[in-house]
């Protein structure tokens, strides 16, 4: 390899499942290279440096200089991302923004280099690698580790440039499918804004010279025996990492290791102590389960698992006649989360009732004294325990993750009483290890308090911003004499550190972890480090006894042990598990953990008073605890439920607004589908305060305030800078979840907030079509019953003939969770641009496929109307049944926007899709105002960053980047239709089906969207088209649109119907 | 006066249209074949008195206008059904009810243009050079005076006896219109 | 109160205002027409009017500029409201131009002899309206540069425009109407062009009109070809003039776009083009009589007769409001009637009341006789209707737009600073291009009026 330069010059080194040891040693080669020329730049001085940007090339030596000059004005430069380019353009360029982007051209041809120097004498392949062609992509199955929750995923590489994330359908916790995270997870990859070096004091740092600091500072320690010596890690569910640390810790026997999650409860692991004595794992099998009572858990969309849990959920909701079944799932929830939205029943409760509530129905089954319960809740119970008990060993009882111990105690005993284990459940040795959470970073705290800690270790995460406020973290790091962070960027708490490690993205390092059952997968990169960045293993490595380890080696050796209790070796089976994303074997396996518990021990509570407020702490759906925040696209991503982008809110209940008067105010600019103006309050909350927009969340429990994590970064980078509102602020250890005595007071400003969808009721039309599976057994034709589609004989015109193929989708809402993974998808897949909060709320956002989310049975008791608007109470508002509906192109077959465009931009196919013509369109606008559903998007601005040289790596090559004034909309992913129509034509055969698989159909983990040849009877298309419950939106049109929609069904309880 | 110019002809002006109108009218009478009336607006019945009566802009424009509309619905039949055939919307490729906005407006446009380039044309305009200009008073002619100019290559033309003839037409004045080539 | 009146051409016509003061001779017309452009000096007024409306002209530059490097993005437009201010102004500017076709075409055929002093520039102020409207389609469009696609020629691609599409027939109509209404005023002209030859005094001036006179020598000849020729272009224009509006309608009402899809579009658009039509000759003709003294040409009768025209155009689009209602809510369409509700109590409703008052409420003062003929009233109300008509098109362009058929892509309207300076901007250019005209050309028909005088001598001797 190294005999061929050209292999070494070329920067983007596809690592196949060839990439053997000789790989591995290839890293080598590179790090020294690296050194060798940090050390060089290094000697460079200032006068040199401008010459060199001068010439453009300066790149890293520049970059270099700045920052050790630490100019504040560079840092605003290092931090352009772009969705700035987008959000100021038509406000009159003042001389300060205008300095700013001449600045971050400069900045990005800075950056242009990609850390790596001789770039310009890249050379094409002179001998291509194998299983490469150029121009097709290759797939690398690889894993996303993500605290304790790991999605194998398969990912698309073009030229050994990740451009796509897809399910691995061998995995456990993917089938297949993936979640918004995961696939927006690769833009972070290519983050511009990403910490690039090592540095010391704000200085730049070779490796080498790294090393050497850590192999002092390790002798000290060694003196000590460790003492001093900590290591602060998030949850991994590593086994190499694991054993490394392990490892570690015997080599410094005083040293310790500390666990802290910001948004992962203990409830789980205190509730296994309490109900067996010892922690375990709990796996789910949704599959199987007919009845499923979830007290506070949003398993479907969130948690380990959750995607193959979103899979085997939807898979009992797959409907094929009036005659078939399905599961039901009940929601105690203090506030509407995607699988409550997509319940059968949700009952809305005060976080602290749902402990009550699972005592009341401990109690009517039997466990426990049971607890006495108010309104609805106390008819539920009955009514809910009762359906329970009917299915015996086919229910489950699924506690929240931000629930408290007792509440999965109880849970535990409700499925061992309904004999659920071993059948909808099983029990296997924790997979995340349980060195602690909050008590972890207590402790830590308490030791640094005491100055007893010398040499701390951060692998990742992000202390200083989300450690629980009162421990007051960043004065104690203070104290530490020598902090190291490894982190993707240089955040809040990088700025504390004496040393800060650019951390190595899961698509550049080595490494493995474990699915929610315990498979491991060995994560593989697929493309060597854009920067000077490590991984943890490396890290550890430093101060182990193999300085410099790679984590390759790490991984080989620890599989090389482990696989001797493998079914394979790892010399004969290592390929294998690179290939398949899974090492067989590893599966966790059941143990019985024995029930010690007595649900009468547990301490009486009482609820609080109804009229007290409670604040509840969330992660965002979008960027978790925060460590998304500088990702444009889940910034841009409408929240599933509230529909806001940009920001968090305190979301409150409507009965609350209400009561405060808070009122909402549209904005005329944008509008309903932009931009709505809230009060700001201020919440004062364990003697701390904060201020945040509030927005009123219909289904929320009435006196429930949730304040999402993850915003108000100070140091997330450009996109995630200066976002929201931060909610660890006011997030003590003594009430991580849940506090009460809390005051919200109205500031009296308002605050602009960008929401997608603010009219949430339908106006009577023939758009989203549900219904109950009694009535649908009744009359399984329901969805046409206002169904005006006009027959097609009716037309006056001879309809065109679609012989061959005729590409065709169906949605199924009965599945449709509204997750969003299709929506990022898409993003990702299109090359579709982020347009910034300005531009949102302006009405322009550019998604191809969106997520409508409809309340029904909303008209109010009064005036049987209500405006559509959630800030205008009325009683059905506290509860409403909610539906999701995702709205890409309709491809009309009569496209309304075809007739009217005036060049012919936009046409129809012989295959039935309406294609747009870029190149063609002049951007009058007329289809977009001419299409019923609204779903066609207009460049109104060069919103596509066309500068970042990072941005370009990722994009998707077989999809056109569309520039200003064009329109533009979802094609059916026409790029993988004719990949696949190629393969079929050179096999001189037709196109299979299920052979072309859309972005969003193959991301989605409820297999509710179906792409296919309507043509042929036996697609699963034409099957699902042929349904009854198969109805187009507005088909009163007659636009004859050929992606159709299932109606959706719910299976509600006909006893608490009546009720 | 030049040696080189020749006679265009005889220029009587008058006061009133209606002394112009009797005056072509005699002319007429005389035998006067080459007879020319200027006036500074259109006088009823005058271009009849001097013997002009057909004028082929009617014609024209019909011409103009059925040129125009064929082209336009020819046009839109040939783009959308022939040379370049595209399902928009599923409407027909001949969706000749849509064509019909266009081809009227080119059937307008066709006959105006050609009303007006063929008025010009056979008003010879734009004609740099007249004789009639080389006569001083003529300029009032667009304003209040009335102008009849026998031609000199009337066969029955006589300087002397033409301009006799307008004097007693009661032409306030009678001037020679000199041709300078 | 207003006496019944006969027909304009009857015998005693001579009850009503005349259509020229007496007293005028042939000479005296011409000399008071061509003296306001050959003789009369540049008064303060004009040069401070001209420079103004000239500084105007430059924020539309730089507006159109700035559209061109940052895109249509820096106007209000968004999804769903995808047309804004452009299209509204592009729609209000084409029917403005409507009046002076109509006058001078339609009233031609009518044989109506009061046109005669207002045609001239009723017809180069529907050329300036033409040349606003048609700069907002052009510049729309998200890719200016690009749109000679819409026009037919033989491209690489051989690919042609797509005339199933309203904006095609859009580009047809304004152009044709455009040329046709330059061609019409332009043979109208002739014989004054050459007028003002004849009594230009200064060189230029000589050589300027006797290239445009093109050597025009009053023979009878030409006249008579001139007559036929020009009786054919009016006989043209009036079908022109309706279709043209028309087909704008059709922009909207060949959409599915409720409160767009409507049959009524057609006749009430040409209505309300002639009616702001109307109110803008008058908004030119009442400064400009006072200015040039023309209260002589201009008389009471012509304002009296378009302020009738303007009651009548007015009715009609009061009608065409009510039938947009009506047919909603008796189709029972369920979007038809929604929108319609929204246009009562939705977020834009004071814009249609104000739209009601503006049309509809104002305009029925002209029934009374004495509003006719106060100048000042008459002048007002030319302003209010030219409002209203704007506020009309505002309503259906936009409000239709921010109310359709998802209400999950319901979305509103603002617009920037840049929609109000390009507005502002062709306001500009339109009356600067009239500033140029009069002092450039005889703003009234001067051979025409001759013809005129000529009748009411007649007239006399009988």
């Amino acid at each position: 390899m190294n005999d061929q330069p050209n292999e070494n010059k070329l920067r983007i080194l596809p690592v196949s499942q060839a990439g053997d040891a000789a790989q591995g040693h290839d890293h080598h080669e590179h790090d020294d290279h690296e050194e060798a020329q940090v050390e060089r730049e290094h000697r460079l001085d200032l006068a040199a440096v401008r010459e060199k940007l001068r010439e453009k090339s300066g790149k890293q030596y520049w970059r270099t200089l700045e920052e050790l000059a630490d100019d504040p004005h560079f840092e605003d430069l290092l931090h352009r991302e772009f969705p700035r380019h987008a959000s100021e353009w038509d406000d009159a360029v003042d001389r300060r923004d205008f300095l700013k982007l001449m600045g971050a051209s400069l900045a990005l041809a800075g950056m242009a280099g990609c850390g790596r120097p001789d770039i310009d004498h890249i050379v094409p392949y002179v001998k291509q690698p194998d299983g490469l062609i150029l121009g097709r992509p290759n797939f690398y199955a690889t894993a996303m580790p993500f605290g304790a929750a790991t999605v194998g995923v398969l990912v698309e590489s073009h030229e050994g440039r990740p451009t796509k994330i897809e399910g691995n359908p061998d995995h456990p916790s993917s089938l297949g499918a993936t979640s918004a995270l995961v696939q927006a997870s690769i833009l972070n990859l290519y983050d511009p804004d990403r910490s690039q070096t090592v540095q010391q004091a704000g200085e730049i740092r070779s490796w080498s010279a790294f090393l050497d600091a850590a192999h002092d500072l390790a002798t000290n320690v060694k003196a000590t025996n460790g003492a001093g010596f900590g290591i602060l890690s998030g949850a991994t569910t590593s086994p190499t990492l694991t054993a490394q640390i392990q490892n570690l810790l015997k080599l410094y026997p005083e040293a310790k290791w500390y666990q802290w999650e910001p948004a992962a409860g203990d409830g789980a692991r205190e509730g296994a102590m309490l109900a067996f004595g010892r922690n375990v794992n709990t796996v789910y099998e949704v599959s199987k389960a007919n009845v499923i009572v979830s007290l506070d858990s949003d398993f479907l969309a969130s948690g380990p698992g959750h995607i193959a849990y979103a899979k085997q959920f939807s898979r009992r909701r797959r409907l094929n006649g009036p005659s078939d079944t399905m599961n039901r799932l009940y929601v105690v929830e203090p506030t509407p989360s995607v699988t409550g939205s997509s319940a059968d029943h949700r009952l809305p409760l005060r976080s602290s009732d749902v402990e009550l509530f699972a005592r009341a129905l401990a109690g009517k089954l039997g466990i426990g004294s049971g607890a006495t319960l108010s309104g609805e809740a106390a008819n539920w119970v009955d009514i809910v325990a009762k359906d329970l008990q009917n299915e015996r060993g086919a229910s489950l009882v699924v506690a929240g993750e931000y629930q408290p111990a007792a509440v999965h105690a109880l849970a535990h005993a409700i499925n061992a009483a309904l004999g659920n284990v071993g059948k909808t459940l099983y029990y296997t040795e924790p997979i995340a290890g349980d060195a602690g959470n909050l008590d972890a970073i207590r402790n830590l705290c308490v030791e640094m308090d005491h100055g007893k800690v010398d040499l701390l270790l951060i692998l990742g995460g992000n202390p200083v911003y989300n450690a629980p406020h009162d421990f007051d973290f960043v004065n104690k790091l203070k104290r530490v004499s020598t902090a190291i962070h490894l982190s993707p960027y240089f955040d809040e708490t990088s700025a504390y550190c004496q040393w800060h490690v650019a951390e190595s993205h899961f698509l550049e390092t080595w490494s493995d972890a474990r699915a929610h059952d315990g498979t491991a997968s060995i994560v593989q990169p697929l493309i060597s480090p854009l920067y000077y960045t490590r991984s943890a293993h490396d890290l550890i490595a430093a101060f182990s006894d193999k300085p410099g380890m790679p984590a390759y080696d790490a991984v080989r050796a620890y599989w090389t042990d482990a696989s001797s209790h493998l079914p394979s070796s790892i010399d004969v089976g290592w390929r294998k598990w690179l290939n398949d994303g899974v090492i067989p074997g590893t599966k966790a396996a059941p143990i019985n953990a024995e029930l010690k518990f007595n649900a009468s021990s547990l301490p009486a509570v009482q609820s609080a008073p109804a009229d007290q407020i409670e604040f509840i702490f969330r992660p965002d759906p979008n960027v978790y605890d925060g460590r998304f925040a500088n990702n444009g696209w889940l910034q841009e991503l409408p929240r599933p439920v509230t529909k806001l982008t940009w920001d968090n809110a305190a979301l409150i209940s409507p009965k609350l607004a209400q009561q405060r008067d808070f009122a909402h105010k549209v904005q005329s600019r944008g509008g309903e589908h932009g931009q709505v103006r809230v009060p700001l309050v201020d919440i004062e909350l364990n003697q701390s305060k904060v201020t945040a927009a509030v927005w009123t969340l219909p289904g929320q429990a009435e006196n429930t305030v949730v304040l999402p994590l993850g915003y108000g970064r100070m140091r997330a980078g450009y996109t995630g800078t200066d976002k929201g509102f931060n909610a660890y602020v006011v997030r003590t250890s003594n009430a991580l979840w849940a506090a009460t005595g809390g005051k919200m007071t109205a500031t009296g400003d308002s605050y602009p907030l960008a929401c997608t969808q603010y009219h949430f009721n339908m106006e009577g039309r023939q758009i989203l079509s549900n219904a109950t599976l009694s009535e649908y057994q009744k009359n399984p034709n329901f969805a046409h019953e206002h169904d005006e589609t006009p027959p097609k004989e009716d037309s006056l015109y001879k309809a065109f003939a679609y012989p061959g193929y005729a590409w065709g989708m169906a949605i199924d809402l009965t599945k449709c969770n509204g997750c969003n993974a299709c929506v990022v998808a898409c993003q990702s897949e299109n090359n579709i641009p982020v347009v910034g909060k300005d531009q949102v709320m302006r009405g322009r956002e550019m998604h191809w496929i969106r997520i409508d989310r409809y309340y029904t049975h909303t008209e109010s008791a009064t005036s049987g109307k209500t405006t559509g608007d959630p800030s205008e109470y009325n009683p059905t508002l506290d509860n409403p049944p909610t539906f999701f509906q995702p709205v890409p192109c309709q491809q009309c077959e009569n496209a309304p926007c075809e007739q009217v465009c005036p060049v012919g931009a936009t046409v129809h196919s012989a295959e039935g899709l309406n294609d747009m013509v870029y190149n063609r369109c002049i951007g009058t606008r007329y289809c977009s105002n001419n299409c019923p559903y609204k779903v066609r998007r207009f460049n109104f601005l060069r919103f596509q960053d066309w500068d970042t040289p990072q941005l370009k790596l990722m994009r998707n090559p077989e999809v056109t980047v569309r520039s200003r004034g064009v329109m533009e909309k979802c094609t059916y992913c026409v790029q993988r239709i004719n990949n696949v129509r190629i393969d079929a034509e050179k096999q001189n055969r037709t196109i299979r089906d299920g052979e072309i698989v859309t972005a969003c159909e193959s991301a989605c983990p409820s297999e509710a969207i179906v792409f296919g040849n309507a043509n042929d009877p036996n697609s699963q298309v034409a099957k699902l088209k042929a349904q009854q419950r198969n109805y187009s939106i507005l088909g009163e049109l007659n636009s004859r649109p050929r992606t159709t929609y299932l109606a959706a069904v719910r299976n509600p309880n006909p006893e608490l119907e009546k009720a | 006066m030049e040696h080189h110019s020749h006679l265009h002809g005889v220029m009587g002006e008058f006061e009133t249209p209606e002394q112009l109108l009797a005056a072509a009218r005699k002319a007429r009478e005389a035998g006067y074949k080459h007879v020319d009336a200027y006036t500074p607006f259109p006088i009823e019945g005058l271009a009849h008195a001097i013997g002009f009566r057909w004028t082929a802009v009617p014609l024209i424009t019909l011409i103009g206008g059925i040129g125009g509309g064929l082209t336009g619905f020819g046009l839109q039949y040939w783009c959308s059904a022939i040379t370049y055939p595209l399902n928009i919307a599923g409407r027909p490729l001949n969706s000749w009810p849509a064509f019909i906005p266009v081809t009227f407006e080119l059937t307008v446009l066709g006959a105006s243009i050609f009303a007006v380039v063929g008025m010009l044309a056979l008003n010879k305009l734009p004609q740099p050079y007249h004789p009639i200009f080389n006569v001083e008073r003529f300029a009032s002619a667009s304003t209040d005076r009335f102008f009849l100019v026998i031609e000199a290559r009337d066969p029955k033309f006589d300087l002397a006896e033409s301009s006799r003839f307008l004097q007693e037409a009661s032409a306030r004045h009678v001037s020679e219109v000199k041709d300078e080539e | 109160m207003s006496v019944t009146q006969p027909p304009l051409n009857s015998p005693d016509i001579r009850r009503l205002d005349p259509v020229l003061e007496p007293g005028h001779t042939y000479a005296s017309v011409t000399d008071k027409i061509a003296a306001v452009v050959l003789t009369r000096p540049l008064g303060i007024g004009w040069l401070a009017g001209f420079t103004l409306t000239f500084t105007i002209v430059m924020v539309l530059f730089i507006s159109i500029a700035w559209l061109v490097i940052k895109g249509v993005g820096i106007w209000g437009i968004n999804i769903p409201i995808g047309w804004g201010f452009a299209i509204v102004n592009f729609v209000w500017w084409i029917g403005i131009g409507h009046a002076g076709t109509l006058i001078s075409a339609i009233l031609f055929l009518l044989n109506q002899k009061w046109r005669t002093s207002i045609n001239r520039f009723a017809e180069a102020m529907t050329l300036f309206a033409v040349a606003c409207a048609g700069l907002f389609p052009l510049i729309h469009t998200g890719r200016p540069w690009m749109a000679y696609y819409m026009f037919p020629y033989p491209s690489t691609m051989g690919i042609w425009p797509q005339f199933r599409s309203p904006l095609i027939w859009d580009v047809f109509a304004v152009s044709t109407y455009g040329t046709v209404s330059l061609l019409f005023w332009f043979v109208g002209l002739l014989p004054d062009l050459a007028t003002l030859r004849d009594r230009a005094k200064s060189r230029y001036q000589q050589v300027i009109y006797g290239i445009l006179s093109m050597g025009w020598r009053n023979s009878a000849r030409h006249w008579h070809r001139y007559q036929s020729a020009y009786l054919l272009l009016a006989g043209l224009a009036t079908p022109l003039v309706l279709s043209v509006h028309t087909v704008v309608s059709f922009d909207f009402a060949v959409a599915i776009v409720p409160g767009w899809h409507t049959t009524i579009f057609p006749p009430y658009f040409v209505a309300g083009a002639i009616y702001s039509g109307f109110a803008m000759v008058l908004t030119l003709a009442i400064p400009l009589r006072k200015a040039y003294g023309l209260e002589d040409f201009i008389t009471m009768r012509h304002l009296d007769n378009m302020a009738k025209v303007m009651l009548a155009t007015g009715l009609i689009v009061a009608y065409g409001y009510f039938i947009e209602f009506f047919m909603a809510f008796y189709s029972g369409n369920k979007f038809d009637v929604f929108l319609a509700e929204q246009r009562l109590h939705g977020p834009y409703s004071h814009f249609y009341y104000a739209l009601i008052l503006c049309n509809i409420l104002t305009p029925q003062l002209l029934w009374f006789e004495k509003v006719r003929r106060n100048v000042l009233a008459l002048f007002l109300m030319s302003l209010v209707i030219n409002t209203g008509m704007w506020l009309e098109r505002f309503v259906i362009v936009v409000i239709s737009l921010t109310r359709d058929f998802m209400p999950s892509a319901w979305g509103r309207y603002s617009p920037t600073f840049w929609d109000y300076s390009t507005f502002i901007g062709t306001l500009g250019l339109f009356v600067m291009l009239i500033f140029l005209f009069v002092r450039g050309l005889p703003a009234i028909a001067i051979a025409e009026m001759r013809e005129l005088v000529h009748e009411s001598h007649e007239k006399g001797q009988k």
